[in-house]
């Protein structure tokens, strides 16, 4: 059975159109990744399916239940880590596990247990009893992450996860979720703007931009079609012995140099610099977000001259989290 | 389902009561309330003030009410007073609940809206008849003496009181955006309910135009029930005085469930 089953579904503002006809299903026990842009409606789409707000049309069924006629069926079966924080500042971590376990029906002789359980899952024990104001952001988002789990739901929607933390509280978040996936036993819809994340957690990626799914495969199929790594090379390349080896994805000229996709630079980046003839200058690095998401919507884009350039500067100008 | 038909609206709404969810609601807010103390005592500031400096700077003699100093015809209002201060601006609060970020908690929980504004509603009440309580003691020591069936009367009298003045609150708090709404809700309603309850004057005695707005006035039939019960006279019956409230709880019930049910998440 399908955890999550979209139809055409559509959230519209007064000014835009958030979501645009998303259909997609997503089985039980997969790690789904939402990936694109700010903007680009994933947090939307998740505010639907989590029954936050109500879609302008389309359907959506989840954990067996729909959306609209079913919303607090749908609540107790998911949990949620929103974007924002979202943990009360004014009670403990303890006490904030405790009334979500209340609010979401977990029997009361096992709130305590649980508790403790999540508590060590997330590295919060020695600070359970401290007031969440005087929490770090990660320890903030590690306690949401608890918070989200303790009532054992089948879905768990994560909306950034870790957006904006450090790059120690990024690995110790991803720890979590790998053991969440690797026990197989809830699906989890995660959404994102870093490509690496999704890279690292997610079974099936789906690139979201302007409201629409444009592209949907796993991880690895994603990255055959686009390259895992760009090698950039200024100087006189023999761009026809490049095309011609098996790794090289592409071979662009832009701005004055040789824009190189091959699909693994550890063990081709030799290969490739043998065979390009006179180099000045080489820049390797990672295919990101950016590249993905130019590959499968930079033709949408270049027909949008107002649009262009302008993903760019939101991707860096909302990296952090408030 | 067919693509582009709105469809029916999220059924949150539903009339169905989570007493656990309920139960730890109220539990939140007690613990907040207690956590800070400076609010219990700076909400009583005011009351204090008119009760000890307007109370006994009167000339004496001016009670309406023979057998009673003005200090003690005015205990009664100023009762009234503090329930109404501290329900209003704990029901005004639910705004910085939307800032803390609890709200989006609850608000994506598998509760109806009448769970949580019960909830919330019974967490204020807790609070102002714990104030109550404590100007219940002063007064007693300082002002008039009162035996335990009166302070037990008064007490049970604050439940409805600040139910209907809490349900208030938190229906205005649902709608305002910013805190920046705080000082016009105080002035424009606060003290006006204050003023023409008759808390400081008897309402036999006043004005057409006074009589006639203390009549919409919920707190006029609070401080009056309290006169009756501590004086033992009021303006009206004692069971016109609980119609009212009873009819106000009933009304501010229906407005605060239903802007509630509007309530959604801003950010
Ligand atoms: N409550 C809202 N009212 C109006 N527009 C909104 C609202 N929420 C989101 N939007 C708009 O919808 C689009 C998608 O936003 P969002 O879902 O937050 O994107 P993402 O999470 O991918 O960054 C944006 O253009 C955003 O400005
Ligand atoms: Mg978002």
């Amino acid at each position: 059975m399908a955890a999550i089953k979209t139809d055409n579904l559509v959230k519209r503002f007064t000014e835009v159109t958030a979501v645009n006809g998303i259909s997609f299903d997503i089985p039980e026990g997969e790690v789904f990744g939402l990936l694109g842009p700010n903007g680009a409606g994933k947090t939307t789409l998740i505010s639907m399916l989590a029954t936050l707000i109500e879609p302008t049309s389309g359907s959506a069924v989840v954990a067996g239940f729909d959306v609209r006629l079913q919303p607090l069926e749908v609540r107790k079966n998911i949990g949620i880590v929103f974007q924002e924080p979202s943990v009360d500042d004014l009670l403990t971590g303890r006490e904030n596990l405790y009334l979500h376990s209340m609010l979401y029906g977990v029997p009361r002789p096992e709130i305590g247990p649980r508790t403790d359980k999540m508590l060590d899952l997330v590295n919060l024990a020695d600070r359970a009893d401290s007031l969440v104001k005087t929490y770090s952001g990660g320890m903030r988002r590690r306690l949401e992450i608890a918070r989200g789990l303790i009532h054992e739901p089948k879905i768990l929607f994560l909306d950034e996860p870790t957006l904006g933390l450090d790059p120690v509280s990024r690995q110790t978040i991803w720890g979590y979720i790998g053991r969440l996936k690797a026990a197989k036993k809830t699906t989890i819809i995660l959404t994102t703007h870093y490509m690496e994340e999704a890279d690292n957690l997610a079974d099936r990626i789906g690139i979201i931009y302007q409201g629409r799914i444009i592209e949907m495969d796993t991880p690895a199929n994603l990255k055959k079609k686009v390259g895992r790594d760009l090698v950039f090379i200024k100087g006189a390349v023999n761009a026809q012995a490049v095309r011609g080896l098996s790794f090289v994805k592409s071979v662009e000229l832009e701005e004055g140099r040789f824009r190189i996709s091959i699909s693994d630079s550890g063990r081709n980046l030799q290969a490739l610099l043998n065979s390009a003839g006179a180099i000045e200058e080489v820049e390797v690095r990672p295919v990101t977000l950016d590249d993905v998401f130019m590959k499968f919507a930079g033709h949408q884009i270049k027909n949008d001259v107002e649009n262009n350039g302008i993903f760019q500067r939101i991707v860096s100008a909302k990296a952090t989290r408030k | 389902m067919r693509a582009n038909s709105p469809g029916p609206p999220l059924n949150l709404k539903i009339a169905m009561f989570n007493f656990n969810a309920i139960y730890a609601l109220l539990l939140r807010e007690a613990k907040i309330f207690f956590r800070e103390k400076e609010r219990i005592i700076s909400i009583l500031v005011s009351p204090l003030l008119f009760l000890f400096v307007m109370g006994r700077g009167m000339v004496s003699g001016t009670s309406p009410v023979a057998g009673f100093t003005y200090q003690q015809f005015i205990f009664p209002g100023i009762l009234a007073m503090v329930i109404l201060f501290t329900s209003i601006t704990y029901g005004l609060y639910i705004i910085w609940d939307k800032r803390l970020d609890f709200l989006k908690e609850v608000l994506a929980a598998p509760i109806s809206r009448s769970t949580l504004f019960i909830g919330k509603s019974l967490g204020g009440m807790l609070g102002a008849i714990i104030e109550t309580f404590i100007l219940l003691i002063i007064g007693a020591f300082f002002i008039l003496p009162l035996d335990i069936v009166k302070v037990a009367l008064c007490l049970l009298a604050a439940f409805p009181v600040s139910y209907m003045i809490v349900n208030l609150g938190l229906t205005i708090g649902a709608k305002m955006k910013s805190m920046e709404g705080f000082g016009l809700v105080m002035s424009f309603l606060t003290w006006p309910l204050f003023f023409f309850s008759g808390a400081l004057f008897d309402l036999a005695a006043a004005a057409p135009y006074i009589k006639l707005i203390s009549l919409l006035d919920p707190v006029t039939y609070a401080v009056d029930i309290m006169r009756i019960i501590m004086l033992g006279r009021g303006v009206f019956s004692a069971w016109t005085d609980l119609g009212a409230i009873a009819g106000f709880c009933l009304a501010t019930t229906y407005i605060g469930v239903t802007s509630f049910g509007k309530l959604q998440q801003e950010k």
